[in-house]
């Protein structure tokens, strides 16, 4: 288990991380989400023992990254931003390095550097340098490093960032599979990437925990969630509406594009009632509409994380002009005096 | 010896070999052997005029070795730390399960190692002055040992500033500077004029400070037990300084 206890980070006065909290245990995939500058990375830094907190602690699978670092840095794979490797050497002498560092010799090492060259499709760029690797290439071979000693806890940030849609699926399907006997937390600023591999997402903006959700759960926060969208062959839409408007259980009806041939049209339900969709199709066939099609919308992660996140900066940004107003107005008293001595 | 030592010396021995890697895997090095086997020929043939004096000893070599190191010294260990910094793997390096002073020791044997087989390839010149006389190989021996041990302090400095910076120029020029500091303290045009209104105890004491002074009877081939121990602590001093920068630098 991974556990977080009220860690925060000041960089001067600047609190970049605040009073954040929450534990991962094994077989949970954990996404960490966030505006730029919310501290995911810095948070993760001081996850991997790279950075101390100014606060708070850190415990992996038992041991405390603070007390006890080295044994608790054993236990974590940690690929960090941007994807660092030594520009100089090969792609096998940068893997053999890092096995050699984990702790593995004589055949082992060996076996286990070709193993993950293998299993990371590196082969092709065994023995090149990797100054000259692509973005991706680069990133798997970080990525590499990271699972070589098949850890029980895997810090990724942004492991996709620079892959190609093809290599993105296959890193996904890795991590995927290896988290029944691992605790995972990847950042990502891809929200499909976030609901396609994750159990459990967590959203900080401003350094603090906006919300810790299911992605299903993410999914329901959103407006548009099991709202219905219609739509129907041109016709006369005030018609329309005020008859959609008329069907028990509808909350509000917004009509969304008019185009050429055709009609679109959003119902969002009062909150409760169910099988909507049901009684606005039959209303309609009793109508004779004809309808081109129908669905029940699941909700839009990105609406979510707009939402959540420019809340929480607000906040921050009302709180920041506040302290600005009683600055200044502590300032006000030297204004006056300086002004009454001036015609001296 | 016991698991963790065995694991010690392992996880140094596999940050030496990488380091020494990526200095022969670059031609700065071989630029560095070149500048440096150059130098001390000039300064021993064309200033000393090693052939003149007509001495079977190496006195006239090592005399100069303290001002060929001041420039030479601070360009290898430059990068030790900046480079790190500069791209980002020492965040790799220091989330690895190695302590900060397994890789410290790491990098700075791997630096020493590199300056210790320059040295050693100054080996033609002891074939020149067996064939020119009688030298005394045991004073040759002991100068060889000093110098080797003059090296390590010079690279400790530059090693401690380069984990000041993710520039490499700047880990250059502190380097620089504070190794003229530690030659200057004990050069006789600076000491004589410092001894002109200073009490004698200081004068000393800051000569005391110096690596030429400590150099001074290992050029002649005389290894003092004072002079090996003094180079020891400026090199155990300044690793460490070179660990509690690390460790603040977490800390800011
Ligand atoms: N070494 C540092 N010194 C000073 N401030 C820092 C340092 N590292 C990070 N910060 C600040 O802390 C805040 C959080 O940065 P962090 O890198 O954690 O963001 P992030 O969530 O990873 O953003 P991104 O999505 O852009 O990667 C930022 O405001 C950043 O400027
Ligand atoms: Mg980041």
């Amino acid at each position: 288990m991974i556990e977080l206890r009220n860690i925060t980070k000041y960089f001067g006065a600047k609190k970049a991380v605040d009073t954040i909290s929450f534990a991962v245990e094994k077989g949970e995939i954990l996404g960490f989400l966030g505006p730029n500058a919310a501290g995911k990375s810095t948070t993760m830094r001081i996850i991997t023992g790279y950075i101390p907190p100014s606060r708070g602690t850190v415990v992996i699978g038992g041991n405390d990254i603070l007390t006890d670092s080295l044994s608790a840095r054993g236990k974590i794979g940690y690929l960090p931003e941007n994807a660092p490797a030594y520009p100089d050497m090969t792609v096998y002498a940068f893997l053999d390095f890092c096995a050699q560092i984990r702790g593995f010799s004589g055949k082992d090492r060996k076996t286990k550097t070709e193993e993950i060259i293998d299993r990371c499709f590196l082969n092709s760029v065994k023995h090149q340098a990797i100054s000259t690797l692509s973005k991706g290439y680069k990133q798997r071979v970080c990525f590499a490093q990271s699972i070589i000693h098949d850890p029980e806890y895997l810090i990724l940030d942004e492991p996709t960032d620079g892959l190609d849609p093809n290599q993105k699926h296959e890193v996904r399907m890795m991590i995927r599979n290896m988290a029944a006997e691992k605790a995972i937390i990847l950042s990502t600023h891809i929200l499909d990437e976030m609901d396609a591999v994750c159990t459990r997402a967590i959203i900080i903006a401003n350094g603090r925990i906006v919300v810790d959700e299911t992605p299903e759960n993410l999914r329901k926060k959103s407006p548009s969630h099991g709202a219905i969208t219609l739509e129907i062959p041109k016709g006369n839409p005030k018609k329309l509406i005020a008859c959609l408007k008329s069907i028990a259980g509808t909350k509000s009806v917004e009509s969304l594009t008019t185009e050429d041939q055709s009609l679109r049209v959003r119902v969002f339900p009062e909150p409760g009632s169910d099988a909507i969709a049901e009684k606005i199709l039959s209303e309609l066939i009793k109508k004779r509409y004809r309808v081109k099609s129908i669905f029940v919308e699941q909700g839009h992660l990105d609406e979510v994380f707009r939402m959540l996140t420019t809340e929480a900066s607000m906040e921050q940004d009302i709180d920041f002009k506040k302290k600005r107003l009683s600055k200044r107005l502590r300032n006000l008293p030297d204004l006056r005096s300086q002004r009454l001595k001036q015609p001296e | 010896m016991n698991m963790n030592q065995a694991k010690t010396i392992t996880n140094i021995t596999v940050i030496l070999k990488r380091e020494l890697g990526s200095y022969f895997g670059s031609p700065v090095a071989y630029v560095f052997i070149i500048v440096f086997l150059m130098l001390s020929g000039f300064f021993t043939f064309n200033i000393s005029h090693f052939f003149e004096m007509g001495q079977a000893d190496l006195r006239s070599f090592f005399q100069w070795h303290p001002w060929i190191y001041l420039f030479l010294v601070p360009a290898v260990s430059m990068r030790l730390w900046a480079e790190e910094r500069r791209l980002g793997t020492m965040e790799l390096l220091l989330t690895l399960p190695v302590t900060l002073p397994q890789v410290i020791l790491g990098k700075f044997l791997a630096g020493w190692i590199f300056l210790g087989i320059a040295l050693l390839l100054t080996f033609p010149l002891v074939i020149t002055t067996l064939y020119l006389g009688n030298p005394d190989l045991g004073a040759i021996f002991c100068g060889y040992i000093g110098s080797f041990l003059m090296a390590g302090a010079y690279l400790s400095i530059g090693i401690m500033t380069s984990s000041m910076t993710r520039s490499q120029v700047i880990s250059f020029i502190l380097a620089v500077v504070i190794c003229l500091f530690f030659i200057l303290a004990g050069f006789s045009p600076v000491t004589r004029a410092f001894s002109g209104w200073a009490p004698l105890w200081l004068t000393d004491l800051v000569a005391q400070l110096s690596f030429l002074t400590h150099f001074a009877s290992i050029e002649r081939g005389v290894l003092d037990i004072r002079d090996i121990l003094y180079f020891v602590s400026i090199i155990f001093f300044m690793l460490y300084t070179n660990a509690t920068i690390l460790e603040n630098r977490k800390t800011s």
